[in-house]
């Protein structure tokens, strides 16, 4: 696992407009659901992560909005959604 | 509630383009983009290869803010502890009109925008398209802001995840293994240093890819590609492998860890990360495209799957350009006839069928199966490592005869396989 550190690093390069409200959560009562599992691998932001309960928790804050947890964990255990307009990452290069 | 001819969700390629085009015939079109401006969410490896997109746009390309022409390629088999390089140029590559461009996302599109607007397009950015407006079974707009915005036709191009022609009813949500992740850096460095580095003159530009351990052996791979005045580095990965089990590595930590290769050190010294960004892009080829178009509404670019991998190339964003700009012709000829109803509209599916797009993806339509092989990934990059090891080595006692050597590595068994695989590839 590369170092949250790392990441939150680099993701402090990126112009990011925060939202109101989170845009993807976890499904409540769903935390401990095994389809979040790929999540805390794949997203790109390692925003996913495991506690000592075997809860995934999700912070959305720092969302790259690639996809990859929609794609991965699906819509039965998350709910999901693009930021609102204007909010959320704003790449100056892409 | 206003009404326009055409609403083009998105102000990525596919969107633009479309827009570009409809615009450029005097039709009443908006563009709504949830970023704070065109290119704001767009990400890309990225490569442009103008050749089948050019005539598409009279004119236009050549004005484009591209980076760099590629007039390098190079191919690495990445092993564990060593690695295998292969470069190519060719004058077709150096020569005008130059074949393929590294391209920055921002940049790019905020400039196709506004040659968009100059024709008549109206864009509008910070706005998210929630829903599509049916009426019936056609979609007559979009929800958005709040607000019902009508038109005769709406275009899709909304990205990978194509939440817009999911909404109208198009399909469902796509499956992992028809998608991979890409993750990427760019990192600042003078244009002399990269020059120098990447043995470049001018505007000259360089693109590598990495299989094999920059994935760790899985499916995807890593990429460097000069711009300007940075690089951009990355990996892609696909996303079917994260379900297999529980051994995947992290994302994150593969693209770290494939910096941290000597490799990539060397290329990257001295340089700024200036951004982090990621994206999913579409690897399911022909058999995953998805229905590009429906009563009052067609797809395009990444939203309809429009990306191609066959190894070599990684290809999407004129596939991008070129379905917008044949979206926007079937929605003429949808004017012509006086209907915006699934029938007309097909005539979009007939006009990719003519062109390069449907062309390419019908010929390699055995590309994601042919590349599934894990031995592309793991074994072969091992092997022809350990091969290239035996044979530069020097040990302090005698050296072993090269065809023993040979013969070591590559058994009967071994040669079977390479000639199932090479088989397989020949369906590419």
């Amino acid at each position: 696992m590369s170092a949250p550190v790392e990441i939150k690093a680099k993701l402090g390069l990126d112009v990011f407009k925060p939202g109101k409200e989170p845009h993807i959560r976890i499904k409540p009562g769903l935390e401990r659901d095994p389809r979040l599992k790929p999540a805390i691998k794949a997203c790109p932001a390692g925003l996913y992560t495991e506690n000592a309960e075997g809860e995934v928790l999700l912070s959305a804050e720092g969302c790259l909005e690639c996809g990859t947890c929609r794609l991965l964990c699906g819509l039965e255990v998350l709910d999901w959604n693009y930021p609102e307009g204007g909010d959320g990452v704003q790449y100056r290069y892409g | 509630m206003d009404q326009f001819d055409a609403i083009v969700v998105g102000a990525g390629l596919a969107g633009l383009a479309a827009a570009y085009t409809l615009a450029g015939a005097g039709f009443e079109v908006l563009v709504l983009e949830r970023g704070d401006y065109p290119g704001a969410k767009n990400v890309s490896g990225g490569r442009l290869y103008i050749n089948p997109v050019r005539d598409l746009f009279p004119g236009l390309l050549e004005k484009a803010p591209l980076e760099r022409y590629i007039a390098w390629e190079g191919i690495t088999l990445m092993a564990a502890d060593r690695s295998v390089q292969m470069s190519y140029t060719g004058r077709e590559l150096r020569e005008e009109p130059r074949q393929s461009y590294s391209v920055l996302r921002s940049r790019f599109d905020r400039w196709l925008a506004a040659q968009a607007e100059k024709k008549g397009a109206t864009i509008l950015t910070g706005i998210r398209v929630d829903d599509v407006i049916k009426d019936s079974r056609k979609v007559t707009g979009v929800l958005a802001g709040g607000e019902d915005l009508r038109a005769e036709v709406v275009l899709a191009c909304d990205g990978v995840l194509s939440l817009i022609p999911e909404r109208a009813g198009l399909r469902t949500p796509g499956m992992p293994r028809d998608h991979a992740v890409g993750v990427k850096e760019v990192i600042a460095l003078d244009a002399g240093t990269i020059n120098e580095r990447f043995h470049l003159e001018g505007d000259e530009g360089a693109a590598y890819l990495y299989v094999g351990d920059a994935t760790r052996g899985r499916f995807g791979g890593g990429f460097l590609y000069t711009n300007k005045e940075s690089l951009s580095l990355g990996i892609v990965a696909g996303l079917g492998d994260f379900l297999k089990d529980g051994q995947s590595p992290d994302v994150p930590g593969l693209l770290d860890r494939f910096k941290n290769r000597p490799e990539i050190t060397r290329l990257i010294r001295g340089g700024t990360p200036v951004e982090y960004a990621a994206h999913v892009i579409p690897e399911g080829g022909f058999r995953a495209l998805g229905r590009l178009w429906g009563d009052g509404i067609l797809v395009a670019g990444d939203a309809a799957g429009l990306a191609l991998n066959i190894g070599f190339t990684v290809r999407g964003m004129e596939y991008a350009l070129a379905s917008g700009c044949l979206a926007a012709q079937a929605v003429l000829r949808a004017k012509e006839a006086g209907r915006f109803d699934a029938d007309t509209l097909s005539v979009y599916e007939r006009l990719l069928e003519d062109s390069f797009v449907l062309k390419d993806f019908r010929n390699f339509q055995a590309a994601p199966a042919v590349m599934e092989n894990p031995r592309f990934f793991d074994h072969y990059p091992e092997t022809i490592g350990d091969l290239l090891r035996d044979i530069y080595a020097v040990p302090a006692g005698p050296k072993e005869r090269l065809y023993p050597t040979l013969r070591k590595i590559l058994r009967p068994g071994e040669i079977w396989s390479l000639f199932k695989d090479l088989k397989a590839m020949a369906r590419l």
